[in-house]
């Protein structure tokens, strides 16, 4: 790899101005840090007493339920996006065009869109049709909608990466195109896919904080009332704590997605590629 | 429909919003991000693991959280600068560790010899990274980071939550006032939002075709 070999093991001046670089870096790390600290503890951020609302038993037990009501909705989402998206990878792939045509504008479409700008099309614009919709299907609607596109791509990725001689060998063996993919294609394509869907997981855990927006009381959302309740003094524990809460979700699933790729990628050689860009969204 | 036509002066103003956003932030985003890539990759022990920390804890936290550290957080070391500044700092340290990521990777698609032949004319570490690495590391990692703009570009709707008047904002406001037209309301903010990121996608493809790297 390439980052290995833009420096040469150092030499005795090299060790030095390393050495120098690393300390001066330090420096400036906690420099930086530190000075914001400051400020921050002149105006009584770190008193004891504020951070002390995070032992608070009412506290805890409201942060347990946003984080419940938040995996309630990504896992529903996730769900319904793998079904929808199933399809449409199946769509896609077909040999009949206008279906494949269909399957590739909404997948243009839904991709091109914001996520928050569906839940609000959802949460707003049914109403205003005569279905009352609440919250959670509001933001689990939006949700299924924007996912169903990027996990259709990925099943249809994991699909195209396996070898054409199994697509040939069934097709030789005398099984429809239909069968084909039922039989062999789609379990084969499963373990390929795995690190990328859970990637896209993460990805779909952090869209979840979206539903603060439409009030439905995810964990953001519960954190936001807390300190509307609290008093705005105790804002930086509380959000701070919420930002644990979702690192560390959050780095679990992807410290799970990254070990499943070294091992797919050991056992059966190729994975779905996961894009950096697809995590932004 | 008409409830849209009578509103353009409205819908621009959000678009207008929305693309200055996506500008701005697109572009120290990438230059944040080169340096964290510069950093993750440099020699210094110390460079390597803050850049390192601060693309996972980034890559872990959603958006909204990034926007209220910046929103409500900031003002209270006493940084205060209008909602639209606020908006650009979120966005922008949030995808800097995604456009670090992509860099890093091209500069590990760049070829081993290229570093090595570098090294071996006497190069230092910085030179071999401006002259020689990242050039080329650029030119192969077009599509993804335009890619991570168009994600970019969907992302700033998040700021209509935090003050900043832009598309998504000014969608909302309109389908609240015209109860009757929200379909048409939101159909104009779709056309406007896929106006920015369609024509991405393609330039993308054409881009990639025009400066990659004969290998």
């Amino acid at each position: 790899m390439t980052e290995a070999v833009l420096y040469d093991a150092a030499g005795p001046r090299g060790r030095r101005r390393i050495l120098v670089g690393s300390v001066a870096g330090g420096v400036l790390v906690v420099l930086v840090v530190g000075l914001a600290v400051a400020r921050l503890a002149a105006k009584g951020v770190f008193e004891a007493e504020r951070w002390q609302v995070l032992t608070r038993q009412d506290l805890l037990e409201l942060i347990a339920q946003g984080l419940g009501a938040t995996l309630r909705a990504a896992a529903l989402a996730m769900v319904l996006a793998m079904a929808v998206g199933g399809l449409l990878a199946v769509g896609r792939l077909s040999r009949r065009r206008w279906l494949a045509a269909a399957a590739g504008a909404w997948v243009e479409l839904f991709r091109g869109l914001p996520l928050l700008l569906l839940i609000l099309f959802l949460f707003l614009g049914l109403p205003a049709a005569g279905v009352t919709i609440s919250t959670f299907w509001a933001l689990v609607g939006g949700l299924t909608l924007y996912n169903s596109a990027v996990i259709g791509e990925i099943f249809r990725a994991g699909i195209l990466s396996l070898p054409r001689g199994q697509t040939e060998a069934a097709y030789a063996v005398g099984l429809r195109r239909g069968q084909t993919l039922r039989l062999i294609l789609i379990p084969q394509a499963v373990r390929r896919m795995l690190p990328a869907l859970i990637s896209q997981l993460v990805t779909l855990l952090k869209d979840t904080s979206l539903g603060f927006v439409i009030a439905y009381a995810e964990l953001l959302r519960v954190g936001r009332n807390a300190v509307e309740f609290l008093g705005g003094r105790y804002s930086i524990p509380v959000y701070t704590a919420i930002a644990v809460v979702y690192i560390a979700v959050n780095a679990s699933l992807s410290l799970l997605a990254r070990w499943l790729d070294r091992r797919t990628r050991r056992r059966l050689g190729r994975t779905v590629e996961t894009s950096a860009a697809d995590e932004a969204a | 429909m008409d409830a849209v036509l009578d509103n353009l002066a409205t819908f621009r103003q959000g678009f207008v919003t929305t693309l200055a956003l996506t500008v701005v932030s697109s572009v120290l985003a990438l230059a944040l991000g080169t340096l964290l890539a510069a950093m993750r990759v440099s020699p210094v022990p110390t460079l390597r693991a803050a850049g390192a920390t601060y693309v996972e804890v980034v890559r872990n936290t959603p958006l909204t959280v990034v926007f209220f550290f910046a929103v409500f957080v900031l003002p209270q070391l006493d940084i205060r600068l209008s909602f639209f500044v606020f908006a650009v700092i979120a966005v922008t340290v949030y995808h800097a560790a995604f456009f670090c990521e992509a860099v890093r990777s091209g500069i590990n698609a760049v070829g081993v010899g290229q570093a090595e032949a570098a090294r071996s004319i006497g190069l230092t570490f910085t030179q071999s990274l401006r002259l020689v690495v990242l050039p080329q590391a650029f030119r192969t990692v077009v599509p993804p980071l335009i890619n991570v703009v168009i994600a970019l570009t969907k992302n700033t709707s998040i700021a209509a939550a935090f003050g900043v008047v832009e598309l998504t904002a000014v969608t909302t406001r309109l389908a609240n006032a015209n109860g009757d037209a929200v379909l048409a309301i939101f159909c104009g903010s779709a056309l406007c939002y896929l106006v920015l990121t369609l024509p991405s996608g393609f330039l993308a493809g054409r881009l990639e075709r025009r400066v990659a790297v004969a290998r």
